[in-house]
């Protein structure tokens, strides 16, 4: 177990057990069913984090997922939950899928003509079906922020950028404006470095700096989930640290997921993990069981590096 | 911590949506209309002349000179004229400024000089027409001496024309890939080789193109022409190019006046008598009809380029 | 870029081995070309030389006889009447109400158009849309000219019930139909370059294609779009043919468009037609008139270049 696996759970060793609900990684390490067949039971998850077993609510669930580009299918049979107030990592070799399937959340594939989903990605509360051809793109993009690989600031100011969303959903009045971008550029863990120069050009920012900056851009308008799409393989090491730290900060208010080709980057960082290969999930789990005791021998593979 | 002030309920997502789909049609729904307008506007112009010019296109109209008499008038001289300095402008434009596009592109030094040089190409892309006839007026006309002829209008045009051809130029030599030239040097030619040889045959359609939305641009130029003094009323043709004795090719026609379809058609307009419009109308026709071939046709061939480019 | 002088060595027999009189020959040949290519290219600083040279020589003479300050204030142009006035401010007065026309046109329906084209269309339409405006750009500014005067101008007398023959609203408008297409052309091309990793940045964060258009793309193009409209404001100020034609040639110091009026260059064409001899004043005013022009459209051109340095974007 790593330190920080038993610093959460208190040190305590935990056993397989095969229970079919998904429950809060954080207090068991339990393993799920495979994806193939899965049937799921919804249960209640204890709203407040307090240290004993509690099942976690699914924020969002996956069922038997397809995409196509044009006639390449990419995404086959995809069904899996993502917990509340988590963070669940999507690792695999390149080309795999895992971004793909992350932009379905978001309908980011309606930009481009060709393409085609099918199957259910239902979002809670209100259970609505996001990929859904009755459901408008721009509503799961209002509920649900991403943040992409190569940072992409506005070419505004650091103020404008952080305001844009807000701005959009109809947002006016300045103090409260003024607000949530402190908080939000607090959160991103910006806040010290840029106060003094919100009105400055948002381009004027290092590398990791203008990657912070989208972070709190997306998270100005309070986004139900949080979608991260390779954010730090474009970024030096230090800046690598300090987003990661940022992300385990934001898991105690936002549903979190995470697209990385960096293994040790899933363990440090979340608490659940699929693993991702030609368009399937192959196994998921919790974090620590997919790397210490996959099921699979093409996790293991994967994991150790004989391929990817 | 975290506010949820700005989340709205799910709800009210519906009405901001619908909303911004509201304006979002709008706006596609304006462009459109602009387009509409506009191809509205050239159908209107090209059904205009057609209906006003057709009645006085025929085969006397092209074989006659103009006259005092406006249905006996033709545009035989204009289009003699407009032929004759467009092989000039040609000539001259399209050697300078495929040379200076080269010569920007693959010899030029990163000093001073080449950025005067790169400066005065955009500045004189901009500069309006008729200050091209001023400078011919002054230089070559009157300062050089050549007097009010074909040469001096196939100078100006080509002058004119120059920045079209020379960005022409140099776009098609820079969409050349960097491994024909490093082909060619691996194998040991030298600059000029690697130009004449590689770079020049593929850069030729792009050439070509630029050069005939060039010439497309100066068949219709009137002011610069105008202005170097070519006379609106010409009852005859330059002396020919060919002639049946040695040396079968004569320049005098360089040194004739001359005047051109848009010239003619401009003085027929300025007229009071409404039949000297139909005239014009027709011979806008036969302009119009040219430059759209030409447009046309370099807008197919750049379309075939990028095909063979996929 | 280097110039290779040095041919490989050769293995067979056969082939010519590279002698010191064949490379000298080819180096000499080779800067020969170079030379023979930079006269050509410098032949474009000759024409600016050139044209500075006529401009300002002879307005120079002009003004050892007519005071700048008159030629500056003076509401009257009549330079060719036996009472000669030499005041410029008639023909500017007509240059700037037909250019003003033709952008209130041409800018708000250029840039809507191109946006369009950016981020509405779809590719077929596109393709199909940009040549069409090509061809509208090719149109010959005399038959522009026609159309103005016969066609539009009766049209614009249904909504202006005595409209004069020659007013400066109709080639106004054309003149706006004429630089439609260069204004949404280089709008769009600064607009399609802007990256699209900007666009899915605001489109995940819940904009629509108005707001992605206006809030992220328009401002990332902003020096591109500049040029366009610096480039339409150059085109307007210096065409000829269509207010020649349609405006009359009549110098007239009024912000009416329902006037006709005289602009610069129309004012150059009506000298060049007539028979001035070379050398007298009423030549040499067509170059003062000229070097006006050359100015504006080169203050114009300094004005386009410093605001794009400024806001060059770098994404």
């Amino acid at each position: 177990m790593s330190i920080r696996q038993a610093q959460r759970s208190g040190g305590v060793e935990v056993e397989a057990r095969e229970v079919e609900a998904p429950e809060r990684a954080e207090r068991l390490a339990v393993p799920m069913a495979e994806p193939k067949g899965l049937t799921q039971q919804r249960t209640q998850a204890a709203a407040a984090p307090e240290p004993r077993a509690e099942p976690a609510k699914p924020k969002v669930e996956i069922r038997n997922l397809n995409f196509w580009y044009g006639d390449f299918q990419a995404l086959k049979d995809i069904s899996i939950p993502v917990g509340e107030r988590q963070v669940t990592a999507l690792i695999g070799p390149s080309g795999c899928g895992k971004s793909t399937f992350l932009r379905c959340f978001n309908r980011m594939h309606d930009l481009y003509p060709g393409n085609r989903y099918q199957g259910e990605i239902l979002l809670y509360p209100d259970g609505i079906n996001l990929v859904d051809r009755r459901t408008d793109p721009m509503l799961p993009r209002l509920r649900i922020g991403m943040v992409f690989q190569k940072p992409n600031p506005f070419p505004k100011s650091i103020y404008e950028n952080v305001a844009a969303g807000l701005r959009i959903r109809g947002v006016r009045r300045k103090s409260l404006i003024d607000d949530k971008i402190e908080l939000a550029l607090k959160q991103a863990s910006l806040w010290d470095e840029v106060k003094d120069r919100l009105g400055t050009s948002a381009y004027e920012l290092s590398g990791g700096q203008q990657q912070r900056l989208c972070i709190a851009r997306t998270l100005a308008p309070d986004p139900e989930v949080l979608l991260l799409d390779e954010p730090t393989s474009a970024l030096d090491p230090i800046s690598t640290a300090r987003i990661e730290e940022l992300v385990d900060g934001l898991r105690e208010q936002y549903t979190i997921v995470i697209v990385t080709h960096n293994m040790q980057q899933a363990a440090r960082v979340s608490q659940r993990t699929a693993f991702f290969h030609l368009g399937r999930i192959v196994e998921w789990n919790d974090t620590e069981l997919i790397f210490t005791n996959p099921k699979e021998s093409m996790t293991q593979d994967y994991i150790t590096g004989r391929f990817g | 911590m975290a506010t949820s002030a700005a989340r709205l309920p799910p709800a009210d997502y519906g009405r901001l949506i619908g909303r911004a789909r509201r304006v979002d049609l709008i706006f596609a729904g304006a462009g459109l209309l602009v387009m509409l307008v506009a191809m509205g506007m050239l159908m209107a112009l090209i059904v205009d002349l057609a209906v006003d010019g057709m009645g006085r296109l025929s085969w006397d109209f092209l074989t006659s000179f103009p006259s005092r008499r406006p249905e006996r008038a033709g545009i035989l001289s204009a289009w003699v004229g407009t032929s004759l300095v467009m092989i000039v402008t040609a000539f001259l434009a399209v050697p300078l400024g495929v040379g200076a596009g080269l010569y920007l592109e693959e010899y030029a030094p990163k000093n001073w000089m080449t950025d005067v040089i790169e400066i005065n190409v955009t500045n004189l892309a901009g500069v309006p027409s008729i200050i091209y006839g001023l400078l011919a007026l002054g230089l070559f006309v009157y300062a050089f001496g050549l007097g009010e002829t074909i040469l001096v209008a196939g100078m100006v045009l080509a002058l004119l024309i120059l920045p079209v051809v020379i960005v022409a130029t140099r776009e098609a030599i820079r969409s050349i890939p960097q491994e024909v030239r490093e082909g060619a040097y691996a194998l040991g030619a030298d600059q000029w080789q690697t130009v004449r040889m590689y770079l020049l045959p593929a850069a030729r359609p792009g050439i070509l193109t630029g050069t005939i939305v060039g010439l497309a641009r100066a068949i219709g130029e009137t002011a610069p022409v105008i202005t170097i003094g070519a006379l609106t009323f010409i009852a005859f043709l330059p002396p020919a190019p060919v002639q049946p004795g040695f040396p079968f090719i004569n320049f005098e026609w360089l040194n004739s006046p001359f005047t051109l379809m848009p010239i003619q058609m401009f003085n027929w307009i300025s007229r009071p008598q409404a039949a000297f419009h139909l005239n014009a109308a027709a011979a806008g026709l036969v302009l119009l009809v040219m430059t759209l071939l030409m447009n046309g046709l370099a807008i197919y061939i750049r379309y075939r380029i990028r095909k063979g480019m996929r | 870029m280097a110039a290779a002088t040095d041919t490989p060595p050769v293995a067979s027999d056969e082939l010519v081995r590279p002698s010191g009189f064949f490379l000298r020959r080819r180096r000499f040949a080779d800067r020969l070309v170079r030379l023979i290519l930079f006269a050509a290219a410098s032949v474009s600083v000759f024409v600016t030389g050139g044209i500075v040279y006529i401009l300002v020589g002879e307005s120079v003479v002009f003004f050892s006889q007519v005071s700048i300050v008159e030629f500056l204030t003076d509401t009257q142009w009549t330079p060719l009447f036996s009472n000669a006035r030499y005041g410029i401010l008639p023909l500017l007065s007509g240059t700037i109400v037909v250019a003003g026309i033709a952008l209130l046109v041409a800018i708000p329906a250029g840039t809507t158009l191109a946006i369009y084209l950016s981020e509405y269309a779809p590719a077929p339409v596109r393709e199909t849309i940009k040549p069409l405006l090509e061809l509208l750009e090719g149109v010959p500014t005399v038959v522009y000219g026609y159309f103005a005067l016969l066609f539009v101008t009766p049209l614009l007398r249904y909504l202006i019930p005595g409209l004069p023959g020659f007013n400066m609203l109709a080639p106004g408008l054309v003149m706006g139909i004429m630089i439609l297409p260069y204004v949404t052309s280089v709008s769009e091309d600064a607009m399609r370059a802007v990256p699209n990793h900007l666009r899915e940045g605001a489109y995940a964060l819940g904009f629509t294609r108005f707001q992605a258009a206006t809030k992220v793309v328009v401002p990332g193009a902003f020096s591109g779009i500049t040029a366009a409209y610096i480039l339409g404001m150059s085109r307007a100020v210096g065409e000829t043919m269509v207010v020649a034609i349609a405006a009359g040639q009549n110098p007239n110091l009024t912000f009416n468009p329902t006037e006709g009026a005289a602009t610069i260059t129309a004012y150059i064409v009506q000298v060049s037609l007539g028979d001035l001899p070379h050398g007298s004043i009423g030549y040499q005013t067509i170059f003062a008139a000229g070097l006006t022009l050359f100015i504006i459209t080169l203050a114009f051109n300094i004005i386009g270049f410093y605001l794009r340095r400024r806001f060059r974007e770098v994404y």
